[in-house]
């Protein structure tokens, strides 16, 4: 069976998650308040003398808050950190079921026990794979039963991982710009030139632009040129890039144009005309560009 | 107070204001509820409401509409789309069955990415309260 972790997991069905936790504060107006603030909700029901509790804030009288949780079982601790252990750190809330028995009252105190009812297989879901679990929570005032809560979480390990920026986008390469990129690759630049009419184009086309003549050369770019005009991109952002960068389209001293970047300079102190001078540069293991470095004498 | 009854729709802006308000109102100190950096790390685009305030909020769609004489006896929901800042989410309800002065409504929460939350809610309504029909 290839899910190991998940029949380790299934061990936990059935074991207390907490044994009579303790609500940090008995049910209170002031609590109450703040809730009904936050939902927008103005029922008088929730207001003055004879004021109960919002029953969907059955859960909020459990929660550990930021001090953390008091009377939790060692099987819980256990199983979240077999999880943990297996790369699946984050959680979410899926589902919450509660039935409310008699309606919280302000010096209410509220005790609870939590059991783990079911444990999944492992599932991969939209967030990532991981196991849902599902807890029982009886909650009482005193002897008495006021409410269930039945909640279920995924945790799991997130899809995409943390902090890996997408990779730069690939050139579209093909028959026709071939070339181009087989000079790049050779850290050359490559400028086409027509047979028929010696016109020289860039980007590469399959015919010339001047005398349409389908057959051509090249001619390597001496790597001299300069800032023909300029923009800098601040927004969309783009998953590879990190704005705010500048967009130059660059003069090569043969008089064709190539739209690159500048290097060497923060984007807002490119200029046109500005001398630029050709070099390759990496940007991982398969992907070579052309760029353009301002050169020494007028760097900022 | 019949099977088949709409409850008119409740619309809510999702804020940042609200998700952080609800996050701490229920004392749910998750980073994911409030940290949109932390959310971001953990692959969410941003900041999410948390299950307890999709809870609060169900609620309250059902006894604005039944008025404050009526009890909630139970509330099941399942999430779904994240509710994100900027996001609007409308709650439409459906009374599914009427036993006596007890209702089951089937209620749902669509923001612009789909359904955020889809439940069930048992609500009782004391007989000489019930409204003739919708608001």
């Amino acid at each position: 069976m290839d899910d190991e972790l998940g029949a380790r997991l299934k061990v936990y069905e059935g074991r207390a998650a907490t044994l009579t936790g303790t609500g940090r504060d008995p049910v209170n107006l002031p609590m109450i308040r703040h809730w009904c603030e936050a939902m927008g909700d103005t029922n008088p029901a929730y207001t003055g003398p004879g004021a109960i509790a919002p029953p969907t804030m059955l859960q909020a009288w459990t929660m550990g808050g930021l001090a953390g949780h008091e009377g939790r079982a060692a099987a819980h601790d256990e199983m979240f950190a077999l999880l943990d252990a297996a790369g699946c750190t984050s959680i979410v809330a899926t589902d919450c079921e509660q039935e409310y028995l008699r309606p919280l009252r302000p010096g209410d105190e509220v005790t609870f026990d939590t059991v783990i009812e079911s444990v999944s297989a492992r599932k991969t879901t939209k967030l990532g794979t991981g196991y849902f679990i599902t807890t029982r929570t009886d909650v009482r005032v005193g002897p008495e039963l006021v409410g269930t809560h039945r909640f279920r979480v995924l945790k799991y390990a997130p899809a995409r991982p943390a902090q890996q920026p997408p990779p730069r986008p690939r050139p579209v390469v093909n028959r026709d710009n071939a070339g181009f990129w087989e000079g790049v690759a050779r850290h050359r630049l490559l400028i086409q030139r027509c047979t028929a009419c010696a016109a020289l184009r860039l980007p590469w086309l399959p015919g010339c632009n001047a005398c349409g003549g389908p057959d051509w050369d090249t001619v390597e770019a001496s790597g001299e040129g300069t800032v023909y005009s300029y923009v800098v991109m601040h927004h969309p952002p783009f998953p590879a890039f990190d704005p705010p960068y500048a967009v130059a389209l660059i003069e090569l001293a043969e008089g064709v144009r190539i739209i690159s970047n500048v290097v060497g300079v923060p984007y807002d102190k490119v200029r046109i005309d500005m001398p630029v001078r050709l070099e390759f540069r990496s940007y991982d293991d398969e992907l070579v560009l052309p760029v353009f470095r301002v050169r020494e004498e007028v760097a900022v | 107070m019949r099977a088949g009854e709409e409850l008119p729709p409740l619309e809510i802006p999702i804020t940042r204001t609200l998700i952080v308000a609800g996050a701490i109102a229920s004392r749910d100190y998750q980073d994911v509820h409030h940290d949109a950096e932390l959310a971001r790390q953990k692959g969410s685009p941003d900041i999410f409401m948390n299950i307890l305030t999709t809870n609060g909020l169900v609620g309250r769609y059902i006894t604005d509409h039944f008025g404050p004489a009526a009890v909630l006896r139970k509330v099941a929901i399942r999430l779904g789309a994240p509710n994100h800042p900027g996001d609007t989410m409308v709650l439409t309800g459906t009374i599914e069955e009427v036993d006596g002065d007890t209702a089951t409504v089937r209620v749902v929460g669509a923001n612009g990415l789909g359904s955020h939350v889809t439940g069930t809610v048992t609500v009782t309504v004391p007989s000489d309260t019930v409204l003739s029909g919708g608001a």
